[in-house]
């Protein structure tokens, strides 16, 4: 089993030389990644509180690079890149279909009650 | 059944002793469990961002609510508290993974070292988080409840930052007391009474001319602060007791379902990552008492090693969707 591991990340880009190293490699990208949000989220620049797609550009670049953390984590913690193309395929797209269906849904109707709302059908207080 | 079944077909596949996908048996049921766990928490989140999109314009902001960092008082820090905590759940990731490569060398002792780690970062994290549910159960501002289900903040009209009632409430003098089943009625009692009743807020509001409201709202960026006159008039007219802190009724940072949702998906959360201690101690200890050196295979620690790494994986959702956006 030791030494059946896949080395590179970033499709091969960063190649590492023992199993150890990369998991040190990996915590080092998923620290940036996390300081990267932080900074962002004290920060928040002016140019990104802009909507883009009903939700703030920033909300999207914090989405984008949780899922980009998510990955990793599978991939290299969980040796999701050492396993076989089936059982990756079973995990992954399941997961990601049935996620993906209830977000839209939920969110879809969510968005329905608060126009209704917004359109003055409910007393609000103020 | 069994006459369609020709000999060269048991060896391919549905007699046993093979391994589809090349993963052995506990692993692949493991994978399956945490597949349908994530789907557990999505729903949560979903139902999180459900609440969300419906109160899209009167959410609390996450920045005001979670700026405490333990030991640092009197300052907001948003964000750096949770980003330790984070960074925490990580690292123990990372252990239990060195933990899982040492159990392929079959190196013992640096199997039992990173399992010893990976346990202390689960109850440093664990520990954390009480911190943070007390911190948020005991609010810092206070704020009142108007008759309609809002609430209403103090803020300063000069500097825009909020105002807790202790700094403004005026002191009447009443004879009202908690009422407790031991005291009175038997049968009934009620929840612990706020520190200032309404009407010494209301007075204290009144002796403080640069005090104003400032209502759930969001607009542009930031939440709808009222006039004087008008902020005098709200409070009169439909401030209905005064909320501190949070619980799963009341919460003075803004709509009670975003407390709810905080405890009850921080809260689920924290349950996997206290089994996930659990589990990991119970490995732990058969890691020393040398139960897997005579498996021939710490096979065990990897599968453990996969539901904490699944562990992580929620609380970087969690994180993202509570805390930053």
């Amino acid at each position: 089993m030791a030494d059946e591991h896949k080395l590179e990340i970033f499709r091969g880009l960063i190649k590492f030389k023992s199993n150890t190293q990369k998991i040190w490699g990996v915590l080092i990208l998923l620290t940036i990644v996390t300081t990267v949000e932080v900074v962002l989220g004290i920060i928040k620049p002016e140019f990104m509180m802009e909507s883009f797609l009903s939700m703030k550009i920033l909300n999207w670049v914090f989405i984008i690079l949780t899922i980009v953390k998510a990955y990793y984590i599978t991939w290299d913690f969980m040796h999701m890149r050492d396993e076989t193309p089936a059982l990756r395929r079973v995990v992954v797209w399941t997961a990601i279909f049935l996620i993906c269906y209830l977000l839209w849904i939920l969110i879809q109707e969510a968005s329905y009650i608060f126009n209704t709302y917004d359109q003055g059908y409910i007393k609000r207080d103020f | 059944m069994s006459s369609t079944v020709s000999t060269s077909s048991q060896n391919e596949g549905w007699s046993g002793g093979n391994k589809p996908m090349k993963a052995s048996y506990g692993k692949l049921m493991m994978w399956f469990f945490i597949v349908s766990d994530a789907l557990t928490f999505s729903g949560f989140l979903a139902a999180y961002g459900f609440s969300r999109f419906k109160f899209i314009n009167s959410w609390p902001i996450a920045d005001e609510v979670f700026t405490h960092v333990p030991f640092i008082h009197g300052q907001e820090l948003p964000m750096i508290y949770v980003a330790f905590m984070t960074f925490v759940l990580i690292m123990s990731s990372v252990t239990m993974v060195l933990a899982v490569d040492a159990g392929h060398h079959m190196k013992k002792a640096k199997v039992t070292f990173y399992m010893f780690l990976t346990i202390i970062g689960g109850l440093i994290f664990v520990g954390s988080q009480a911190w943070e549910w007390a911190t948020f159960i005991k609010g810092d501002f206070g704020a009142v409840k108007t008759y309609g289900g809002n609430i209403i903040q103090f803020v300063d009209a000069d500097s825009d930052h909020r105002v807790a009632l202790k700094d403004f409430a005026q002191h009447i003098p009443s004879e009202r007391v908690q009422h407790e089943s031991k005291k009175g009625i038997w049968f009934m009692s009620e929840s612990t009474l706020s520190s200032y009743t309404l009407e010494e807020v209301i007075q204290g509001f009144k002796a403080s001319p640069n005090l104003v409201v400032r209502t759930q709202i969001i607009e542009g960026n930031h939440k709808t602060v009222l006039s004087r006159e008008e902020s005098l008039r709200v409070l009169r007219e439909n401030g209905s007791y005064v909320v501190e802190g949070a619980n799963l009724r009341d919460n003075e940072y803004g709509t009670p379902l975003f407390a709810d949702f905080f405890f009850f998906i921080t809260g689920f959360h924290g349950f996997h990552v206290f089994s996930g201690v659990v589990l990991n101690i119970i490995v732990f200890f058969n890691v020393i008492l040398g139960t897997y050196e005579k498996r021939g295979s710490y096979e065990m620690v990897e599968k453990v090693g996969l539901y904490w790494h699944f562990v992580d994986l929620v609380w970087v959702f969690v994180f993202t969707f509570f805390y930053l956006v």
